[in-house]
């Protein structure tokens, strides 16, 4: 069912897929669109709270405190979740959380589960195991399902189907759910999607879900949504089964007062989205009699361990960063490699792979701080690319490999230059006869070799001043002004 | 790289009555290097600004990235170095540095320079202008008090242009994508300069402005507060 | 079960790596104090007077397409009665527990017990009481308690009349949880506006999964 997912073990490098992304002038035209206008509406929202500052501060504090403290909250919320009916399992990693997903799916008895859309499902590639096992998951989220019945892949943590405009997705279900009389207007389109999924909610018996906040003080969970699809998976089904990295707890119900106010706002631009759900346990009387939360790890330990680096797990999934991003707005989500794409992508994708793969995206951002500006948990985004560069850097440089490393020759000889007045100097003057052969008539370089051709390829270069301003600066004092 | 723009900092501060030093040994803020990943390269570049620039009243620097790396990473730098005596200096240093135009309108409270500059300008806010120092309209107010100075908005103004440092060359494509967006907003103000605060996004928009023959320049911000009546520009 | 052993060897990995990661254990007394120590300077309190607040969630609820009418207690039966004519909805399921006063006559209302979900989609709607209302994001808090009753029945119908009392309206969102605290562990569903979507060209569109109609009576 599935298109080829996301991988970022087998993806091409960030500045490959970007050219690939950029060649789609569709695409471009509906990223652009859509975070064009998921932007203004934010802007909006989030004007009318003469406190926003405050809040994202809060949201700060509460996050960092919850992963000073991660232990203790998740073992919290593990007792108090068991108490109240629910069962806790643990995943070191991917494999560990598909493994027990697909038993408790089997033992369930069912053959098809529906899914709410979960980015955490799709970063452990969830459906393509369900399959292989014989069980059908049916993507309930509009734009997931798009996802699925395209055989596309998702582009966006929040809005996964935004690279489609509505002709595209039209297409896709007049195709795939034998329409051909289909409109082209939006409610068309929803409407299509509530005719072909209502049959399943009341049909499938197993629900699989992500979570947006696990609340360690009551063992509760807390899902947030807008189309009520969600709803239907967390109540309807007999068996929930929930898959949540170890990030997603916070420490109190209380906390929740500062999240929900930051999540709605800076990820759909909406005051509180339609549907929040707040539940805890196993309630005899109303949703499933058997609910499982599988708690998992996939590199997540990795992140905390690294002091400068951990403040990415604060991250609440609200994409607001994406929209802000001018890469991501040229690009899509796609040329990320992976489902975490934009700015958390770009710091976030790395650190899953534990540094072994994904190496180009921490320079897939100009560090304009556009990202860190929006962030509604204040992570300062542009301070941890910088650091994974450096851990790049300091892979890439290790031993031989290094030796020959020609960025790294070149960084380590002007950083030779830069520490010697005599040797800038004398670079000046050099950088001057080093360029004379490129310089045109009208004292502009229009061609640059190596690693500096990518300068050249829509933009000139001016030749170096015939006098600096230390040259100036001197005959200026000798002449005595 | 860029002497006109210095040029034009000690003309301003002359005109303004400061006395200008320039410590001959000063090299580079070690941005590139650090922003890039090579943060030990960085290091010694921090101790030898230190070195240059200590028992200074105020530093004056035309670049706002160039600030923003001080400001941001410094002290971080400092930290890591374990050097208590450079934490030190570096904590006493900061505060005196200025980004230019918040030199004059922080550092000096003015907006009136007494510039003259007869052309049409559009000014382009700098990411770590914007975002970092927080320059706000600190730039504009000071444009807008030029005389003769035709000044139209950008569009989208806060925008980054998509040099980025080795951005550029690293992610050339899209970095041309971005670039390709500010040149058009450029175009769209008729205007016959677009300024900054920042020499490293100018010489950015200022590479697609020659390329694509428009007869656009771009000029340091300073150097249009250095403009004067009877002085051609 | 071979499971369980293996994710409580998990569970031990897991707690373990995070332990090592942070250079420590964490205690409850810890958490305590750090959770204290945050600072929370946004506003908790609400700073409009009662009847802007109720303006403000009318204005809300309808910002998000929910039509509000207000009506005095004596008046609600009335009211209700033209709202479901309105929306020619003839049979209406409602939960146990909810103000028999309210519910005007010539329309059936059936009482829910545990009715099967295929049975709530042939409803023509929904009618509860509401446990309270925020005014600044123009919600409405659903919880598992008599007179709004289980989460499925104020889902699958496709309407929603709802009944919200004034006193029940607060202004911000710290104080809808404040609030809610003491039934912090209920079965609790915020609705803010009928279902709808943005993931056709970021723009939002009424009515997918859930109730496509939702109608507030505010009361006193």
């Amino acid at each position: 069912m599935s298109g080829t997912a996301l991988d970022p073990k087998t993806a091409p490098t960030f500045p490959m897929a970007a050219k690939t992304a950029m060649g789609d002038t569709q695409l471009r035209k509906n990223v652009r669109h859509a975070t064009d206008v998921i932007q203004a509406k934010r802007a909006r929202v989030v004007g009318e709270m003469p406190d926003w500052q405050e809040l994202r501060e809060a949201g700060k504090q509460v996050r960092q405190h919850t992963m000073e403290n991660l232990d203790f909250y998740l073992e919290e919320f593990e007792a108090n979740c068991t108490r109240a009916g629910g069962v806790v399992h643990w995943a070191r990693d991917a494999e560990e959380a598909r493994r027990i997903i697909v038993e408790l799916v089997k033992a369930s008895g069912s053959e098809e589960v529906i899914k709410i859309k979960s980015m955490t499902t799709e970063e452990i590639q969830l459906n393509s195991a369900l399959e292989a096992a014989g069980i059908h998951p049916f993507e309930t989220d509009l734009a997931e399902l798009i996802i699925q019945l395209g055989q596309d892949r998702p582009s966006h943590i929040v809005v996964p189907a935004l690279h489609k405009n509505r002709h595209e997705i039209r297409a896709i279900f007049q195709r795939e759910m034998n329409l051909p009389e289909l409109g082209d207007q939006p409610h068309d389109l929803a409407d299509a999607a509530r005719m072909f999924l209502r049959e399943k909610f009341l049909r499938v018996k197993t629900g699989v879900s992500g979570a947006n906040f696990l609340i360690a003080e009551t063992g509760g969970v807390c899902i947030v949504e807008s189309e009520g699809n969600g709803r239907m998976c967390l109540t309807l089904p007999e068996t929930l089964i929930m898959v949540a990295g170890i990030d997603k707890v916070i420490p109190r119900y209380q906390d929740l007062e500062v999240l929900l106010q930051l999540l709605p706002r800076s990820a759909t631009g909406e005051r509180m989205n339609p549907y929040t759900s707040i539940w805890t346990g196993v309630d005899a009387a109303d949703g499933p009699r058997v609910f499982h939360v599988v708690l998992m790890d996939n590199a997540r330990t990795e992140i905390l361990a690294d002091e400068e680096a951990r403040q990415t797990l604060n991250c609440i999934r609200c994409a607001a960063c994406q929209n802000a991003c001018p890469v991501y707005r040229q690009t899509g989500g796609h040329a990320y490699g992976s489902v975490y794409a934009g700015p958390i992508g770009a710091i976030l994708t790395p650190q899953l792979q534990e540094m072994h793969y994904a190496q180009s995206l921490p320079y897939a951002s100009s560090l304009c701080g556009a990202c860190y500006e929006v962030c509604p948990v204040k992570i300062n985004i542009p301070e941890v690319l910088i650091h994974l560069r450096n851990k790049v850097v300091k892979q890439n440089t290790a031993g031989v490999a290094g030796f020959f490393d020609v960025e790294a020759g070149a960084m380590k000889a002007m950083a030779m230059i830069f520490r010697s007045e005599r040797r800038f100097r004398a670079a000046q003057r050099m950088g001057r006869v080093a360029e004379s052969p490129l310089v045109g008539k009208d004292g502009w370089i229009g061609w640059l070799p190596g690693l500096l051709g990518g300068w050249t390829q829509v933009r000139d270069l001016q030749e170096m001043p015939k006098e600096t301003f230390r040259d100036w600066w001197e005959r200026r004092g000798k002449n005595g002004n | 790289m860029f002497p006109e723009t210095g040029k034009a900092v000690v003309r301003v501060l002359e005109r303004l009555g400061h006395t200008v030093e320039f410590p001959a040994g000063q090299t580079c803020c070690g941005q590139m290097h650090y922003n890039t990943g090579y943060q030990a390269e960085a290091m010694p570049l921090l101790e030898r600004f230190v070195a240059q620039f200590k028992g200074a009243e105020a530093v004056v620097v035309p670049s706002s990235s160039c600030v923003a790396m001080m400001r941001d990473h410094y002290p971080k730098m400092a930290l890591a170095l374990k050097d208590r005596e450079l934490q030190g200096q570096v904590n006493e240093l900061l505060p005196k540095v200025f980004e230019f135009s918040e030199f004059l309108t922080k550092g000096l409270g003015l907006e009136d320079v007494g510039a003259y500059y007869p052309h049409r300008v559009t000014y382009h806010a700098s990411c770590h202008g914007l975002r970092n120092l927080l320059l706000g309209d600190g730039p504009v107010r000071l444009l807008k008090a030029v005389r003769g100075i035709d000044l139209v908005e950008l569009e989208g103004v806060e925008q980054c242009c998509g040099f980025g440092g080795t951005f550029a060359v690293k992610n050339a494509d899209v970095s041309g994508a971005m670039l390709a967006d500010k040149t058009t907003a450029v175009l769209k103000t008729k205007a016959e300069a677009c300024t900054a605060c920042d020499n490293s996004c100018l010489m950015h928009i200022q590479g697609a402005l020659h390329r694509q023959k428009t007869g656009v320049r771009t000029v340091h911000l300073a150097e249009i507060l250095a403009g004067e009546e009877g002085v051609q520009q | 079960m071979a499971t369980e052993l293996v994710t409580d060897s998990a569970r031990a990995e897991v707690l373990r790596r995070i332990r090592a990661a942070k250079g420590g254990t964490a205690n409850a007394e810890a958490a305590r104090a750090g959770w204290g120590a945050v600072e929370r300077r946004y506003r908790r309190e609400s700073t409009r007077s009662r009847d802007v607040i109720l303006e403000l969630l009318v204005d809300r609820l309808q910002d998000y397409d929910a039509r509000v009418v207000r009506a005095l207690h004596i008046d609600v039966r009335a009211v209700a009665a033209r709202m479901l004519e309105e929306r020619k909805a003839k049979r209406m399921v409602v939960p146990r527990g909810l103000a028999s006063e309210w519910l005007p006559d010539g329309v059936e209302f059936v009482v829910d017990e545990e009715i099967p979900a295929a049975e709530l989609d042939r409803v023509d709607g929904v009618m509860t009481g509401a446990t309270l209302a925020i005014a600044e994001t123009g919600t409405v808090v659903l919880q598992n308690v008599a007179g709004q009753g289980r989460r499925a029945a104020t889902l699958v119908p496709d309407y929603h009349l709802c009944v919200v009392r004034v006193e029940d309206v607060v202004e911000t969102v710290p104080e809808a949880m404040g609030r809610l605290q003491a039934t912090a562990e209920l079965a609790t569903t915020f609705v803010s506006g009928p279902s709808a979507t943005a993931d056709i060209e970021m723009t939002r569109i009424k009515g997918v999964h859930g109730p496509r109609f939702l109608d507030i009576i505010l009361v006193g």
